[in-house]
């Protein structure tokens, strides 16, 4: 009986397949990497050969300017490539534009490698897709049943409320500037919020690529360069900028941050936030548990996050898992 | 339920007052009655349950979870309450969510067998946040720094009406508030405020500005009296009826029983609550441990007996004495005074003066006894009626200056609100041998105002500039015996503290001034520090 681990395994440089030889989001360089998604820590300049979504590449170049790689391959969702024997499949994964699942065939084996993911609808990109499979590999930033996302469309209701109640003050909302922002933007715009959406210099790069993947967002300007104190206006910025000097030219800002930390009471005073706004693209407790008792694979690897509980809540239902510990990879807007 | 969650769920992380007074008086003019009624009572502490027992919750949600998924969860978080909020296993579509209304009104009907199924099926039908509010209703203590005078002033904004116009008949009134409310929307008339033993709003002082004041006031118009450093209170007794109020008209009466017990008269003084033996004034720290007691034993009682120091008379037997002048019901206070008879109830008597200079060498070096220990001086003027509120003119404070020490920066926290991107709280310490005989900080107090704007833009630089270490949102600054911004500390007293490292606590500090010049090593030392303890 083939064992999973000969198809792939933990390495210190990140997730390896012998038999294909590549890595799967590689925390150091590699010769041959299959990136999942564009948040920094999965996606790292510097390696020979990348396998990605046109939309990961994207994101990639314009983070890191043209020359991240040695050589490219543009995989579609869907499209398959085959080496050695080894097949590889991105999917959707739900986490932000161009994320993606990959799915490694070999020998009539597959492991799934989810990388980020959620399960909830988001408008810039398209929906986690389930694969059967024998290894499901998964995250687990949320995996403590403390966690438990709200809608999202409420929580833009509340930031929307809140610019009602007090229009004199500017709405500064910290949102990680890839996906998240992208994300909060168009939920706005789904509530009917059609005004000009300020932006920090930071994620205009990254809302530009969005519009040229074919997300509408709408009306922007930046923030930096506006006139006036934009009082009443919603400013989108990196969770950093909160607190920052920068933030000063507003007017009595209201600090908004979204992230699915904000859950937590504590960890929302900690940051000194006045709105906090529960809104992640990482799957929370449920969508963690619902999505391994849907798949049911043979076994659930876990690369980061807070493996214990969902290790125990696997245990629970004699769903075999173990941790795999992988580093490297950081916790939603930490900074 | 899901908009009083919503208003409880932004309270808590609302600082500023402003913002809070509009977002109680949003909430009370889109929530419709009974909601908004019950909702008032919660926030003004009027509403109390006891219903909810957390050891009862704890095992509700344990027979639901894997108990060690909770364990985690609970360390995770901290908070029983909010633990349990979270991590209640969703029952979508169980029951429709409760209104806050049909919440109060099924624990008052129900047995205590039936309180706690009760709340499962609650829990069970709602979001988190929705639990997250029920469990604190439930257990008391919402605790998102809301004050009841400040829920009557969200009142006073919806209504357009003045804060004294709602004290007036706040004891009148009784949850949900329905007759309060439909006179604040002009649906009605104001609620009768005839109810024996009722509040009456209460007339408060200026600061006094030395430098105009004294140039265009005459001093034989206005009389003088010591500030007494307790707090003030309105004594009531109506018809038998008796009650004890703060200034913001919050009953205290069960926490006073002594005092109450004094209370034969008929009228209403307004007075200084103070802790007194032999008719000695005692230091404000013992009044401290009478406060904020839901329970008093009599140990208590016997060691800090609480006594009123009265200096106003508003209503004698059933006349009210607002409308005279204050030498008028200054003859009548006396002799009311007299006639109550009672070692707990004395008067303040008036500090004959001659001139402003001569009352100022009165204040900066006071008589032997009581005066001592005031707070410092309060001027009234002679023809003064008594007026609701803080009107400009009649009556004027004149504190005691300041006790002053130089501290030196030790941490600074980030503020709130517009301050957000400020290092703007301050902790700062004075020195103290340490175990090795070296000279070390110990810190005294935070202070978060105090300054300019400007003068803040300067802390905040020095701050930035100077970090040696992060603990969230604190910064640890550079303090040693070489370099160190020294603060010029005002403070109005200083108490033991077994809560604080240095064994001090302050009352009231702010940063008077900064000491860009003086080197740390010059600051004080504890020593000086506990030479002015009260």
């Amino acid at each position: 009986m083939l064992k999973p681990e000969a198809l792939l395994h933990p390495t210190p440089a990140g997730l390896y397949c012998p038999p294909g030889d590549f890595h799967i989001d590689p925390v150091r360089p590699v010769a041959r990497a299959v990136i999942t998604h564009g948040h920094a820590d999965h996606a790292r300049a510097g390696h020979g050969h990348v396998a990605a979504t046109p939309q990961t590449l994207d994101i990639m170049a314009t983070r890191y300017g043209e020359a991240f790689a040695g050589a490219v391959r543009p995989l579609a969702y869907g499209e398959t490539i085959a080496r050695d024997g080894v097949e590889i499949t991105l999917v959707p994964a739900g986490h932000v534009l161009g994320s993606a699942q990959v799915v490694v065939r070999w020998k009539g084996m597959t492991v799934v490698v989810s990388g980020d993911y959620k399960r909830r609808r988001d408008p810039t990109c398209p929906a986690f897709e389930p694969v059967p499979c024998d290894v499901f590999v998964t995250e687990a930033t949320f995996g403590l049943p403390v966690f438990r996302h709200p809608d999202a469309a409420d929580e833009v209701a509340r930031l929307l409320k809140s610019l009602d109640q007090f229009p004199e003050r500017t709405h500064l909302v910290g949102a990680y500037a890839l996906g998240k922002a992208q994300r909060v933007i168009a939920l706005l715009r789904e509530a009917g919020h059609d005004r000009t959406i300020h932006v920090h210099g930071a994620m205009e790069g990254l809302n530009a690529l969005y519009a040229r993947h074919g997300v509408d967002l709408g009306p922007l300007a930046s923030a930096t360069e506006a006139q006036g104190d934009l009082a009443g206006e919603i400013v989108i910025c990196p969770p950093s900028a909160l607190g920052d000097r920068w933030s000063r030219r507003f007017a009595d800002p209201v600090s908004a941050f979204c992230s699915g930390w904000m859950r937590v009471r504590a960890r929302a005073r900690q940051r000194g936030v006045e709105l906090p706004l529960v809104i992640s693209d990482h799957a929370d407790w449920d969508e963690l548990t619902d999505t391994l008792a849907e798949l049911s694979p043979g076994e659930v690897w876990i690369t980061h996050g807070r493996e214990e509980a969902l290790l125990r809540w696997c245990a629970l239902r004699n769903q075999p898992a173990r941790a795999l510990a992988l580093v490297g990879y950081e916790e939603e807007d930490e900074d | 339920m899901r908009a009083f969650a919503h208003l409880l769920d932004r309270l808590a992380f609302t600082a500023s007052r402003n913002a809070k007074l509009r977002l109680v008086r949003d909430f009370l003019r889109d929530t419709a009655d009974p909601d908004r009624g019950w909702a008032l009572a919660a926030l003004t502490g009027t509403l109390s349950f006891s219903a909810a027992k957390p050891a009862a919750i704890r095992k509700a949600v344990e027979a639901r979870m894997d108990p060690v998924l909770f364990g985690w969860s609970y360390d995770y978080v901290g908070d029983l309450a909010e633990t349990v909020a979270l991590v209640w296993p969703a029952q979508p579509g169980a029951n429709r969510e409760p209104e806050l209304s049909e919440v109060v009104e099924a624990l008052r009907t129900a047995t205590r067998a039936e309180v706690q199924p009760l709340i499962e099926r609650w829990l069970d039908a709602l979001d988190p946040d929705g639990r997250w509010a029920l469990l604190k209703l439930l257990t008391g203590g919402l605790r998102v720094g809301v004050s009841a005078r400040l829920a009557r002033q969200a009142c006073a904004d919806l209504g357009g009406v003045t804060v004294g116009e709602i004290e007036e008949v706040w004891h009148a009134l009784a949850p949900p508030y329905e007759d309060l409310f439909a006179w604040l929307e002009g649906r009605s008339e104001a609620p009768s405020a005839d109810n024996p033993g009722r509040f009456r709003p209460v007339m408060l002082a200026q600061p006094i500005d030395e430098a105009v004041d004294f140039a265009r006031l005459d001093p034989a118009g206005y009389a003088a009296e010591w500030k007494w450093d307790g707090i003030r209170v309105q004594a009531v007794r109506e018809r038998g009826e008796a009650r004890l109020y703060t200034r913001t008209g919050d009953d205290i009466s069960h926490t006073f029983p002594d005092v109450l017990a004094a209370m034969t008269f008929e009228g209403a003084l307004d007075g200084e609550l103070l802790v007194m033996r032999d008719g000695r004034v005692a230091p404000f720290g013992d009044l401290q441990q009478r406060l904020n007691r839901k329970t008093v034993d009599a140990k208590l009682l016997t060691a800090f007996p609480a006594a009123i120091r009265a200096y106003d008379l508003l209503l004698d037997g059933e006349e009210d004495l607002r409308a005279l002048s204050f030498t008028e019901r200054r003859k009548r206070l006396e002799s009311f005074v007299l006639a109550a008879n009672s070692p707990r109830i004395d008067l303040s008597p008036l500090q004959p003066f001659e001139s402003w200079d001569a009352l100022a060498a009165l204040r900066a070096a006071p008589p032997e006894g009581d005066p001592r220990i005031a707070e410092g001086l309060m001027l009234k003027r002679l023809d003064s009626l008594y007026e609701a509120g803080r009107p400009k003119g009649p009556w004027f404070k004149w504190k005691r200056d300041p006790h002053l020490i130089d501290a030196v920066l030790m941490y600074a926290q980030r503020g709130h609100g517009r301050r957000s991107s400020f290092y703007s709280d301050f902790t700062f310490g004075v020195w103290r041998e340490d175990a090795n005989g070296d000279q070390a900080l110990t810190p005294v107090g935070k202070a978060y105002f105090g300054f300019t704007d400007e003068e803040l833009k300067q802390l905040d630089r020095f701050v930035r500039d100077n970090t040696i270490d992060r603990f969230g949102p604190v910064r640890s600054v550079t303090a040693n015996r070489d370099f160190g911004l020294v603060l010029e500390v005002a403070f109005e007293g200083l108490q033991r503290s077994t809560r604080h490292k240095s064994g001090v606590a302050m009352r009231f500090p702010r940063i008077s001034r900064i000491r860009w010049d003086k080197p740390a090593r010059e600051a004080d030392e504890l020593a000086t520090l506990e030479r002015m303890l009260d």
